[in-house]
């Protein structure tokens, strides 16, 4: 089965590979934070702080009523606001089982590796943790019927 | 938060020492010859750790190829020249710092473990209830956690020199501090986030009036200032060696010898014991009493021949260097739009916190290192210090005797990237 996860994660590495550089890259990265809706302030509260150790990064979920997570997430950095904006595009919107399943190779399709999630600091790998720990508990809350 | 116009930018340039060939001593440092994404590097963290030259290299390289043993062990000759070379190793220390007697230095594996061994070794047994221990608000997290937890265990107070907007010690704060409960101040020489350099004599000199012991965190010092751990009458001084241009794993604790004397060890093993029984031990003198187990022998001959390296530049010339780079960086940098320098004290080594209008420190680094600049972005294990300042976390270029001009020009090159790209 093709999950449409795999046709996203598709798309992100297609536009990275039209990208010559790590310098149009990473204005591509800052471009699209930039255009990241920015979190209410309200928020932004010490619950919703995915630790980090460089840069701070809120994340919120909600279970909407098709069995869907929709995810919401800020950083006070462009360039990481441009990996969550990446990152929401392949999870936010997901049920529960298929963001378990799905592993976000792009990270490394795109060579972000070497570039970029190298610095665990930045608390992106982090934040693939959360939204992983939010399907777990949102699939047990599914399944019970609550 | 505020931001201070930095006072040199008031004063006349700072000269150049005469005769300083920086493309020379650069071209010592093998790293510094590296290129990333094309570019050569500029490394600008050297407050977080330094490069090595060449004569530190080759000295490691020859001991292990020639010379390794253990120490203090064995009668075989390896085992005799590698005790002579650690020993010589601890006299070039003593020498460096114009320690006393050389069993008045430790080796430890940096500066956070000599602290932790005095925190245990002499605060435990020193700091009861109602004691009060002063550090300031510009200690890295290493001088300041193993206090903060010695006084939660012991039921003593934490006491916090504070800071001005510049980023200084405020001494008269200090003073009022100090009372017949203050039983040991640790206060660092020079602060890792912003630069300044406190009035350390002048710490010490309070505190033993008051009755208590001063000690010295010189991390942030020992590469930039002559130490003088006599003149400065200091009960302890600790250092690391990878921040001296020598090996990672090696560190040292200079202490009085009487307090050595009195100190509980730290760790237990080998060498340090004087017999053992199943019912108890004794243990050797100062410094075997600290140095259980095999010590980092290697570590310790490259720290030796980092010394003689630095001392062969000489110490006041290699100051004399960085407060020319700082005085040039200092004005390049104020002219950017949107640039705030972090910490303006009077007197600085060459390090300059900043943030910037445009970008997050992080951002900031990240396309730094684009352009193959490594700079420090980060609280700088110092969140004390940021909290001041209301700040997540700044952007810190550290210069070393081996920067150059061109590293300053670059850095501020880098800085119109960042702010072409994210403005």
């Amino acid at each position: 089965m093709t999950h449409s996860t795999d046709q996203i994660q598709a798309a992100i590495v297609e536009t990275f590979k039209t990208l010559p550089d790590w310098d149009s890259r990473y204005k591509h990265i800052i471009q699209l934070g930039k255009q990241l809706p920015n979190m209410a302030d309200a928020d932004k509260t010490a619950d919703n702080i995915v630790k980090g150790c460089q840069s701070q990064v809120w994340m919120t979920a909600s279970l909407n009523d098709d069995g869907t997570i929709t995810f919401i997430a800020d950083s006070d950095a462009v360039i990481v606001r441009g990996l969550i904006s990446l990152i929401l595009r392949l999870y936010s919107g997901q049920t529960p089982q298929t963001i378990l399943e799905t592993r976000p190779s792009f990270i490394d399709d795109i060579e972000m590796t070497q570039h970029i999630s190298a610095q665990r600091s930045n608390g992106l790998h982090a934040m693939i943790k959360q939204i992983q720990f939010y399907a777990i508990a949102y699939k047990m809350k599914l399944e019970q019927g609550l | 938060m505020h931001l201070n116009t930095p006072s040199h930018c008031t004063q006349s340039p700072v000269e150049p020492p005469a005769g300083f060939d920086a493309a020379a001593i650069r071209a010592q440092f093998p790293v510094l010859q590296r290129e990333f994404n094309g570019k050569p590097l500029v490394y600008l963290d050297n407050a977080a750790t330094t490069q090595k030259p060449r004569p530190v290299i080759d000295t490691i390289t020859h001991f292990y190829e020639h010379d390794y043993g253990t120490v203090r062990r064995g009668v075989y000759a390896l085992c005799e020249g590698s005790t002579r070379a650690y020993e010589e190793a601890r006299a070039k220390v003593s020498r460096f710092i114009n320690a006393p007697l050389s069993c008045g230095v430790i080796f430890t594996k940096g500066t956070t473990e000599a602290i932790n061994l005095v925190a245990t070794g002499y605060g435990r047994p020193n700091v009861g209830r109602g004691d009060e221990v002063i550090v300031s608000a510009l200690e890295h997290h290493a001088n300041l956690v193993p206090w903060q937890q010695l006084c939660k265990d012991v039921g003593a107070t934490l006491k916090v020199i504070p800071i001005n907007d510049a980023g200084e010690l405020d001494m008269a704060a200090y003073k009022k501090l100090l009372s017949k409960k203050t039983k040991l101040v640790a206060v660092t020489h020079v602060s890792n986030a912003l630069g300044t350099v406190n009035p350390i004599k002048a710490i010490i000199d309070e505190a033993h009036q008051a009755g208590a012991v001063v000690l010295v965190d010189g991390a942030q010092a020992a590469s930039h200032i002559p130490i003088d751990v006599q003149a400065l009458d200091c009960d302890f001084y600790c250092f690391s060696g990878h921040k001296l241009y020598g090996p990672s794993g090696i560190g040292v604790l200079y202490a009085k010898i009487c307090h050595l004397d009195e100190m509980t060890p730290y760790q237990y093993g080998g060498e340090m014991i004087e017999s053992v029984t199943f019912e108890e031990s004794t243990f050797t003198k100062p410094p075997n009493k600290f140095e259980a187990g095999t010590p980092p022998i290697v570590q310790a001959v490259g720290l030796g021949a980092a010394i003689d390296y630095v001392n062969q530049i000489g110490l006041p010339t290699i100051a004399a260097w960085e407060a020319y780079l700082l005085d040039i960086a200092t004005r390049k940098l104020s002219t950017i739009d949107g640039l705030h320098i972090v910490g303006t004290a009077a007197d600085k080594v060459s390090l300059i916190s900043f943030v910037m209008d445009q970008a997050h420190p992080l951002d900031i680094g990240t396309i730094l290192d684009t352009e193959a600049i490594a700079i420090r972005t980060g609280h700088h294990c110092a969140q004390p210090v940021m909290k001041r300042y209301n700040l997540p976390a700044t952007a810190r270029a550290s210069f070393a005797f081996y920067n150059t001009v061109d590293d300053v020009d670059r850095l501020v090159a880098g800085l119109h990237k960042v702010i072409e790209l994210f403005e």
